[in-house]
């Protein structure tokens, strides 16, 4: 067995000192040992996006890294995005556009999206579209989720 | 007044908001893997990696002696459990091909359990699983159903059962047909694959001496009562308790070897026991589904009316015969004939087991594969008839004058009786729509100018709203609170937003004022869960009725208090008033409440408390029906199929919310796609799994998946059901791989050449190299 | 699917890098630069390094500058560096039309080059274009630096040249003159696929006359690697759809392609000329 190391995570602004073992993945880190179950693990070996989360305002596969690696990184997840009670476009655009079923990707979709937006937010549809293709869903069939991100740039635009 | 409903939101037919929403857009949803108890122990499955042997040793001392390592289990240490019994109750003439827990002398599929480690944190149990050595002496392995069948434990053979269907006299229809045409096709190896894999929890609450299962879906009420009968415990002390549910698709919730261990695990280690599947795992351990070959002929008449339809399929069973028993063949020998009349018909299904992962429903099961081969073998009837393949349809229809159109067909212990339904009208109105005449013109443009373009129709009909029964209970607080309780399930469709829609529509109040239970064993003694389109017919029925009932004992209560009569008062928003003055003297639902407790003075000879329970009672399930076009373009170089346009018509009977219909449709497709031209699990010569990747388990991005254009009618409301809704669960799914094959075939020019899903790029170059294309 | 037990090393400069892994490579030490590979096989448990040396928080790894000629592309620079030209002229509109094929956009903010051309998957982009372009691989041990060809380096799946005890610290690839034109080609079931094959082409013309042509081949065989039989049907040809059938034809028979479970050897063929066909005519457009 390797020894445990002591790490700092932020999540969603808040500090969360843990003893690591270097093998356990971002993912098991924020939902085990950080209490932030909204960040979803669908497959563990990085194709279907449930688990992406940003660091350092980056969108990446959580099952993908090691927790250890984090250490000291500002991680965001799909629990800090609203405001309070005030909900993110994002999160308000993929409820009025019915863009979940289930709802065991969305958190995925959610941060892809936050990333990419912050990142770019003039994006085109196009481009839009090749990123979001890098995340699996099963139940909507995506094109809710494509208008649902559609409509959130574009009120993210509008308020900046 | 006018402000009033305005405030009041989700009516029948309304597209609102779902009430799942708020919690899964913030990360607040409850699914199984975010579930925990303390000092819970952690499972891991040991599987076999043979497809077919002989268990003659497991050593278990390695496992058992890694530091956090609480237990490791054989089929020895849970020899008193027996097989997993079917969901419907025991059937004597499949017993025996029924699975253990864990494998008993035999392995039958890669993935088999054969061993269940228990240790404190999952990273432990996965290290002490690799430590468990299995000795297996292999066996034959049978990979084909179309091949002979195998001995089963010196028994039976693996044809565990062949179910055959029909009426009419096929011999004589044959002898004198005008023409008959013969199509051999296959429907691949594929499945559900919902986003979150399985998991379950097991508790054993001691003080209680109630065994409790967290991770339940689908059928929460039957898998509690299949619980009880293995192991032999009373209803009330064995629960079920479903949560979130990430994605059900007819896989997900069935009851599996994983779902006993745990409750086992959790009575005889005396700790909570979790167990979370991981995704190579479900790929090899949760059902699969739809392998199916079929040889079907068509007797045809000079006018091309098809007289008669006969049917030989072999269902790839896979290692066992898992909940459903012989459901899927049941439902594709009953459903076959679909939307056609074929007075004559038969089907013969040869039900066999292989040595690949077991099989089972999902999404549409028997209608998918089904209307892929009767739909080929229409375009094929019309290339031989030299006719229009709408024409070759349009000929064989039933029409809405012999609406409801019964035939002597089981579906579920249900004889086939067609809803009312114009199904040719409903073409009208598609190709109408989607502008048939024109786009063949353009289409053979294209072709001409060297494009390999092409359309394709599919159409099905429906079955949805298995009866027999269903019950809600409704109760209302004294704050005006309403709870609705359903043994119903929740998968992701937005059952709660239809059942609260449903319950808002009587009760007077905004839906979201209404909380919908569902899935939790001790609430309510019966439920039906979430399959077969079922639940907003059967489940949102029994509320409907439930909710109207509820509404009568409001008004005869309020009546008294207001000095009126009932029927001189309706409810709106909550409150209870005069119909001609809504400003006038009210009531809200919640004093209503306070009058009828228990305590009240008020309550005079009624029932305490505002509540109600009410059952519905179905005769025949529902069928609704529709088709599908799929517009393509092939690349002859690569083979790749590129879906330019995509159409789903639809008769829904009436939507409850149309929004959620449209998305069950748009994701049915999505799925269907997917096993039209993308998902297989393929298996080598040895019976090794060659899909347990999603790298290797090809499921559409959004770069793959059209975007549908949906004709939603509303045209024929159900006959079965007071609100005349009809399923909607299915339909997206149900027609895909027809219409997408049928626009191959057009669109490369070549009659019949899809045969065989999911079409491949190498699949279809091979193919075009064939015909020298 | 969760890891084995490993031990973690952080080193904050090469040479600690480089001393850890001569210490540890041979009791399975490796290094971990993205992860977008190797962590997937280790939760697959096929891969079970019992060390692993992150190389994430070294100096003096993030180079991406253009020295004698070529683009120098260090141990932890990312695919997203390539989303826009990482360089002038030719080549760095090569990489970015490249990029965006790599796998999906979250994958890309954290996998790297060079963890990409170590870990040497035959359908791995950035293998085929340091093949094709005739990249050199610095290998850095705590001996000290080697400089590896591209045709020497990549030998079989996932086997390349690298000693155990060596960090490609770095890939440098020789800048393309500004009458270079290229064509990519890539084809996989889905978005963001591995390729079932793919091709990358350059050529210049000199009085219109193809000349130096490099033709690369990805995805198809065991490794990536230039075709000499097409590159001598292209060279001296007029550009145009005789020449380039020719190119495609040859390339298509040269190979050896790989067999898998969903995958003939006949399909890889049929579609390699294909994709050598089409990347010529998009280097010609």
């Amino acid at each position: 067995m390797s020894d445990k190391k002591d790490i700092t995570l932020t999540v969603n602004g808040r500090d969360h000192n843990v003893a690591v073992d270097p093998r356990w993945t971002l993912a098991d880190v924020i939902r085990d040992h950080c209490g932030q179950t909204g960040t979803h693990l669908g497959c563990e070996h990085g194709i279907c996006g449930a688990c992406t989360v940003l660091v350092d305002d980056t969108p990446v596969r959580s099952c993908l890294m090691f927790g250890v690696q984090a250490d000291g990184k500002k991680i965001r997840t799909v629990e800090g995005l609203a405001n309070g009670d005030e909900y993110h476009p994002l999160q308000k655009a993929f409820m009025e556009n019915h863009a979940l079923q289930c709802g065991y990707c969305t958190p995925g979709f959610l941060m892809l999206a936050t990333g990419i937006l912050e990142a770019q937010p003039d994006i085109s549809d196009d481009d839009l579209n090749e990123v979001l293709s890098s995340n699996l869903c099963r139940c909507t069939g995506y094109a809710n989720i494509i208008k649902a991100v559609r409509a959130a740039r574009d009120e993210m635009k509008a308020a900046s | 007044m006018a402000t009033a409903t305005n405030r009041m939101l989700g009516h029948l037919g309304d597209s609102v908001e779902r009430l799942e929403d708020p919690p899964l857009v913030t990360g607040k949803g409850r699914f199984v893997g975010d579930i925990n108890f303390p000092d819970q122990l952690h499972m891991r499955i040991v599987r076999s990696d043979h497809a077919h042997g002989k268990i003659k040793s497991v050593d278990t001392s390695a496992a058992e002696a890694v530091p956090g390592v609480v237990a490791v289990w054989t089929t020895t240490d849970i020899d008193d459990v027996p097989p997993i019994d079917f969901r419907e109750g025991s059937d004597p003439t499949l017993a025996l091909f029924r699975q253990y827990a864990l494998a008993r002398e035999l392995v039958r599929y890669v993935g088999d359990p054969v061993a269940a480690v228990f240790a404190e944190d999952p990273y432990t149990a996965e290290d002490a699983a690799e430590l468990v050595t299995i000795n297996i002496e292999p066996l034959p392995v049978l990979i084909n159903a179309d091949d002979d069948p195998q001995d089963f434990k010196g028994k039976a053979t693996t044809e565990a059962a062949v179910v055959e269907q029909g009426y009419g006299d096929i011999d004589e229809t044959f002898a004198s047909a005008y023409k008959v045409v013969e199509v051999d096709v296959k429907v691949s190896r594929h499945t559900g694959v919902p986003m979150e894999c399985r998991g379950a929890i097991g508790r054993y609450d001691e003080a209680r001496d109630v065994l409790e299962m967290y991770g339940a879906a689908k059928v929460p009420h039957r898998n509690r009562d299949t619980l009880c009968r293995m192991l032999n415990r009373p209803a009330s002390g064995m629960h079920l308790f479903e949560g979130h549910t990430g994605g059900g698709f007819g896989i997900r919730g069935e009851l599996y070897p994983e779902d006993v261990l745990v409750c086992v695990a959790a009575m005889r280690l005396r700790r909570p026991v979790k167990w979370i599947e991981d995704r190579q795992e479900h790929l090899m351990a949760a059902n699969h589904s739809r392998q199916q070959r079929h040889i079907i002929r068509a007797a045809v008449a000079e006018d091309g009316e098809v007289v008669g339809l006969d049917d030989e399929l072999y269902l790839d069973q896979g290692g066992y015969i898992r909940t459903h028993g012989t459901r899927v063949a049941n439902m594709t020998t009953g459903t076959l004939p679909g939307p056609y009349r074929f007075p004559v018909y038969r089907s013969i299904c040869h039900f066999r087991l292989t040595n690949k992962t077991p099989a089972a429903t999902y999404r549409s099961p028997g209608r998918c594969e089904s209307t892929f081969v009767r739909e080929r073998l229409m375009d094929a009837v019309a290339v031989a008839m030299d006719m229009d393949p709408i024409a070759v349809r349009r000929r064989n229809l039933i029409s809405l004058e012999e609406m409801p159109y019964g035939r002597a067909l089981d579906v579920l212990g249900d004889s086939v009786e067609h809803d009312p339904g114009d199904y040719a009208g409903l073409l009208d109105q598609g190709l109408a729509q989607i502008g048939w005449d024109d786009l063949q013109k353009q289409l053979a443009e294209r072709r001409a100018n060297g494009e390999m373009v092409g359309a394709g129709i599919s159409m099905f009909f429906e079955k949805s709203g298995l009866g027999p029964s269903d019950g809600a209970k409704i109760f209302i607080d004294n704050s005006g609170f309403i709870e609705v309780v359903t043994g119903g399930a929740s998968i992701g469709q937005g059952f709660e937003t239809a059942m609260a829609q449903i319950a808002a529509e009587d009760l007077g109040t905004d839906y979201r004022r209404i909380r919908v239970v569902h899935g939790q064993t001790n609430r309510i003694d019966y439920g039906v869960g979430a399959h077969a389109s079922r639940a907003t017919v059967l489940t949102g029925t029994a509320v409907s009725l439930t909710a109207q009932a509820v509404r009568a004992k409001a008004l005869d209560m309020a009546a008294e208090l207001l000095q009126t009569t009932a029927d001189t008062l309706t409810i709106t928003d909550g409150v209870v008033h005069s119909k001609d003055n809504p400003t006038g003297p009210s009531l809200t639902l919640g004093e209503i409440a306070e009058a009828l407790m228990p305590t009240s003075k008020l309550l005079g000879g009624r029932e305490p408390y505002l509540k109600g329970e009410e059952w519905f009672h179905i005769d025949h399930q529902t069928y609704p029906y529709g088709h599908h076009i799929a517009v393509v373009k092939v690349d002859p170089d690569t083979g790749g199929v590129e879906i330019e346009k995509y159409f789903i018509a639809y008769d829904i009977g009436r939507s409850i919310n149309p929004m959620m219909i449209e998305g069950q449709l748009v994701g049915g497709l999505a799925q269907g796609v997917g096993g039209a031209l993308f998902e297989e699990f393929t298996y080598s010569e040895a019976g090794d799994p060659q899909a347990v990747t999603f790298a290797d388990y090809l499921m559409p991005t959004l770069k793959e998946t059209p975007d549908p254009e949906i004709l939603l009618t509303e045209d024929f409301p159900s006959i079965r059901t007071p609100l005349g809704i009809k399923g909607a669960g299915e339909a997206g799914i149900t027609g895909a791989a027809g219409a997408i094959a049928s626009a191959i075939d057009n669109a490369i020019g070549i009659p019949g050449a899809v045969t065989e899903t999911p079409v491949s790029p190498q699949r279809l170059k091979k193919i075009l190299s064939e015909h020298g294309k | 699917m969760k890891p084995a037990a490993f031990e973690y090393h952080a080193p904050t400069t090469v040479d600690e890098a480089v001393a850890l892994l001569a210490e540890h490579a041979p009791n399975d030490g490796r290094i971990l630069a993205g992860g977008q590979s190797l962590v997937p096989t280790m939760a697959f448990r096929l891969a079970r390094p019992n060390h692993l040396i992150d190389i994430n928080n070294v100096a003096d790894l993030g180079k991406l500058t253009v020295e004698d000629g070529a683009l120098c592309i260090g141990a932890t620079v990312r695919h997203a560096q390539f989303h826009t030209p990482a360089c002038n002229g030719v080549l760095g509109h090569l990489l970015t039309d490249v990029v965006g094929n790599i796998a999906h956009y979250p994958i890309r903010q954290r996998g790297t080059f060079c963890g990409s051309v170590a870990h040497s998957d035959p359908a791995s982009e950035w293998c085929m274009v340091a093949a094709t372009l005739d990249a050199t691989m610095v290998a850095q041990s705590a001996s000290g630096e080697r400089l590896i060809p591209a045709a020497e380096f990549f030998e079989t799946v996932m086997t390349t040249n690298l000693n155990e005890d060596e960090l490609l610290r770095e890939v440098r690839i020789p800048m393309l003159s500004d009458d270079t034109v290229y064509g990519f080609q890539e084809f996989n079931r889905r978005a963001g696929d591995f390729a079932i094959s793919m091709t990358l082409v350059t050529y210049r013309l000199e009085s219109g006359k193809i000349t130096d042509p490099h033709i690369g081949v990805g995805g198809a065989e065991d490794r990536p690697r230039r075709i000499a039989e097409a590159e001598a049907a292209l060279a001296g040809q007029t550009p145009g759809d005789e020449a380039f059938r020719a190119a495609a034809d040859a390339a298509a028979a040269a190979i050896d392609p790989m067999e898998d479970h969903a995958t003939n050897a006949q399909y890889r063929r049929d579609l390699t000329a294909t994709l050598v066909r089409r990347a010529l005519e998009n280097a010609a457009s």
